[in-house]
């Protein structure tokens, strides 16, 4: 006996988004005389309990094999419905959204019949569908249980401890010399004023010391392949010429090492050796001999270093390490960067030393700083009197610069302007903003606090341009709340730098196919509901690579990317919508066609000389199929004949 | 104005005089939105604050402080409880030591004002 089909229509009022347009009622009696509709009923919220229930129900008293739900877009509610269906033994590929509120009922007007024929239309159509639709089963694939995390600031630290912490093996990339990123260059941290290095550097020991993480500084990240559960990188662990476990941090190398070339954790305000450690507390903890800056490995030119170092740790025949792993999941933690003051033209074009940035005067202010925490002046190693903090600089300016806010530069100027007023009693503070953006616990107290007890003089106003005059700098301002033009005459103009996305979020997208947005940042899955997330499967965002934010906001993405990455990685095995497609190999003439439409790599020309899917990078959209001049290529339930049939249903014919 | 070379001396002595922290006004304007005078004003009340917090010596040549009757609105409004009707007085006291006359008392319309009224509101806050 041939299978005939039974299928269950349930039509949704949504309130008075559907119901209100579209004659429900009549819709439910219409199609119960259609073919192989054997039971219909329209309710008020079909996603509501009640709703579903009376789903279960008729699937069972009915002995419905097929369910079409007409109803909002299948990208709001078809999961919630496939799970009903299945919760009745129905296999989930059995049940199909009609959107009849998104394709029919919004887009036309009430007053007439028209919507409700439309309506009866799409729901014929999806009839058709659901009838031939075959029933399966996710796709099943074993995955690596291994993380890669790439950046060692703070997200991506506390990323890989999480990782970690939770039983899987993570290998945390960092570019630079030293974990740390951009937190270890901080003096203190607002609103509390914690000393930045005594809250960061337990965090870097716990990453060295963790039996899960193999850290990899000094190494960069060459290339990935694979999908989602099954990630290929090959990392490049660049030579240090110094045995890290032999290095007993003695600095006899440095010490006699003749090249001085610009510090980069100081923010070019200090110079250090071509053989260095950026500060005290780097892990790991060992030097690293900069080639760009040595005099010279092949030939060796010098050498002075090894010849010095009495526990034989300098090794110059250290060559670049490559290891290749497999990853279940990523984590970009790629960081930030500020805004080159170079671009500033009104601020200088970068050339005036007493004009410095937002992480230099951080590095003024710190303790481990080229002036030992003493806020002297670039130019002269004169304390400043009058120190000017201008807000904004680059940020919120559509026209030449970035036009977003950087976030976090309200607080650090604040907190600036409070440490300076300690740091220099007698002082003057001046802070230009455009608004005062604290929108933080604590943070608004924070900035009230800095004005009044610190009575930093808070002029609203950006500044216009900064002239060089006598060894000061005259600084062009506006109040605009008392209405005067001001000038000051700065002996330092501090300026609060944009907020831009390092070079590896442009790196790790190109590896991984990541959408970067308009400012460069990475652009996640969803602005609001998945934050931490890519649209690439088991890549997730962490820190200030995917937008400008502070410490806590990077932490708690951090642990936010670690919880979608410990979600992936403890499943025993990860499914996919089995819904891809399928090959015919008998039509298959092996003309590859498909193999270059496909936009997620997922076709190969096997060693038989046919199209292979992988079934775990189809996304199921089709491409390949209408491509194919063979037909050999079909979608699992949207063949051609689905597809013929429901346009049948849709003219009426 | 020249802001490196502002008169600090005022800003210290309206603290002084008022016994309030000039700095701690943050400027969200609701002392001018509620006063009952800023028509008859040349600056409004929060100006006046910002330019002694600058040390804007040209607050002296203001009408606003001595147009201000004390009716204490702003006082009463102030999301920092500043007490403003007392640094305008602090600003009338130090214009007066100045010998700075702004007022011309036989000038007032006190028509239907009894005098008593006039010069009482003008004292409320030098106690």
């Amino acid at each position: 006996m041939a299978f005939k089909p039974r299928i269950g229509v349930f039509i949704c009022h949504c309130g008075e988004n559907i119901a209100g347009t579209v004659d429900v009622s009549n819709l439910a009696e219409e199609i119960i005389g259609y073919d192989n509709v054997s039971f219909s009923t329209d309710y008020e919220y079909m996603c509501s309990d009640p709703g579903q229930n009376k789903i279960k129900e008729a699937i069972e008293e009915e002995n419905l094999t097929g369910v079409v739900v007409a109803a909002c877009s299948p990208s709001m509610h078809e999961d919630t419905f496939r799970r009903v269906v299945e919760e009745a033994d129905l296999n989930r590929y059995q049940c199909e959204i009609a959107n009849i509120r998104e394709q029919c009922s919004w887009v036309h007007g009430e007053g007439n019949d028209r919507p409700t024929e439309k309506a009866l239309k799409i729901i014929k159509g999806t009839v058709e569908k659901v009838k031939r639709n075959v029933s399966m089963e996710p796709v099943e694939r074993e995955h690596s249980d291994k993380c890669l995390v790439i950046g060692g600031g703070i997200a991506g630290i506390q990323a890989a401890l999480d990782v970690a912490e939770a039983g899987n093996e993570v290998i945390l990339v960092e570019k630079s010399p030293t974990i740390g990123g951009h937190m270890a260059q901080l003096s203190e941290t607002f609103p509390t004023l914690d000393c930045s290095q005594c809250i960061l550097t337990p965090k870097m020991v716990e990453v060295n010391q963790h039996p899960n993480i193999e850290l990899m500084a000094y190494s960069e990240v060459r290339g990935i392949s694979g999908y989602v559960g099954n990630y290929r990188a090959r990392i490049e662990r660049k030579p240090t010429y110094v045995d890290a476990d032999a290095c007993n941090l003695c600095g006899d190398c440095e010490e006699v090492c003749p090249v001085e070339v610009t510090d980069e954790f100081n923010q070019g305000l200090d110079t250090r050796k071509a053989i260095n450690i950026p500060f005290s507390q780097a892990i790991p903890s060992s030097y690293t001999l900069d080639t760009e800056a040595c005099l010279g490995l092949n030939p060796l030119r010098c050498s002075e270093c090894a010849e010095a170092c009495d526990a034989d740790a300098i090794n110059f025949d250290q060559t670049s390490e490559y290891v290749e792993e497999e990853f279940g999941a990523i984590i970009a933690a790629t960081g930030y960067d500020l805004y080159p003051k170079e671009k500033m033209g009104e601020y200088g074009y970068g050339e005036y030393d007493d004009v410095i940035d937002g992480l230099q005067f951080e590095r003024l202010l710190s303790a481990t700083g080229p002036t030992g925490g003493e806020v002297r002046r670039p130019s002269d190693g004169k304390v400043p009197e009058n120190v000017v903090f201008i807000q904004c600089s680059g940020s919120r300016d559509p026209e030449n610069h970035n036009s977003y806010c950087s976030k976090i530069c309200c607080m650090y100027t604040a907190k600036h302007a409070k440490l300076y007023r300690e740091t220099v009693p007698d002082g003057n503070a001046y802070v230009f903003y455009i608004d005062i953006r604290a929108g933080g616990k604590d943070y608004e107290e924070f900035i009230q606090n800095v004005r009044e007890e610190d009575r930093v003089l808070y002029l609203k106003g950006k500044v216009s341009k900064l002239k060089k005059a006598d060894g000061k700098m005259k600084v062009w301002g506006l109040d605009e709340i008392s209405g005067e033009r001001v000038e000051i005459d700065a002996d330092l103009v501090v300026l609060a730098q944009s907020i831009i996305p390092s070079e590896g979020a442009e790196e790790t997208s190109e590896h991984l196919n990541l959408n970067l947005g308009a400012n460069g940042f990475f652009k996640e899955a969803h602005p609001k509901l998945r934050p931490v997330e890519s649209l690439t499967g088991g890549v997730f965002y962490a820190g200030t690579g995917q937008g400008p934010k502070d410490i806590p906001d990077s932490v708690s993405q951090g642990s936010g990317a670690a919880a979608k990455a410990i979600d992936l990685l403890a499943k025993p095995t990860l499914s996919h919508d089995p819904q891809v497609v399928e090959i015919d190999e008998d039509l298959c003439s092996g003309c590859g066609l498909c193999v270059g439409q496909c936009p997620y790599d997922a076709l190969d020309i096997n060693s038989k000389g046919v199209a292979e899917v992988n079934e775990l990078l189809c996304e199921g959209c089709g491409t390949c199929a209408s491509g194919c001049p063979t037909n050999a290529l079909s979608l699992r339930n949207l063949t051609d004949e689905q597809l013929t049939e429901m346009i049948h249903a849709h003219i009426g014919d | 104005m020249d802001l490196t070379n502002s008169d600090r001396e005022l800003t210290a002595n309206v603290e002084e005089l008022s016994g309030e922290n000039i700095f701690s006004c943050y400027q969200c304007g609701k002392c001018s939105a509620g006063c009952p005078f800023t028509e008859e004003m040349d600056i409004l009340p929060n100006q006046v604050i910002k330019k002694v917090q600058m040390g804007d010596g040209s607050v002296l040549d203001s009408d606003t402080p001595w147009t201000c009757a004390s009716c204490l609105s702003c006082e009463v409004d102030c999301p920092k409880g500043n007490d403003v009707p007392a640094i305008m007085e602090a600003i009338r006291e130090i214009s007066l030591r100045k010998n700075l006359d702004r007022v011309d008392i036989n000038k007032l319309e006190t028509k239907g004002l009894p005098e008593i009224a006039l010069v009482s509101n003008l004292r409320k806050k030098t106690g």
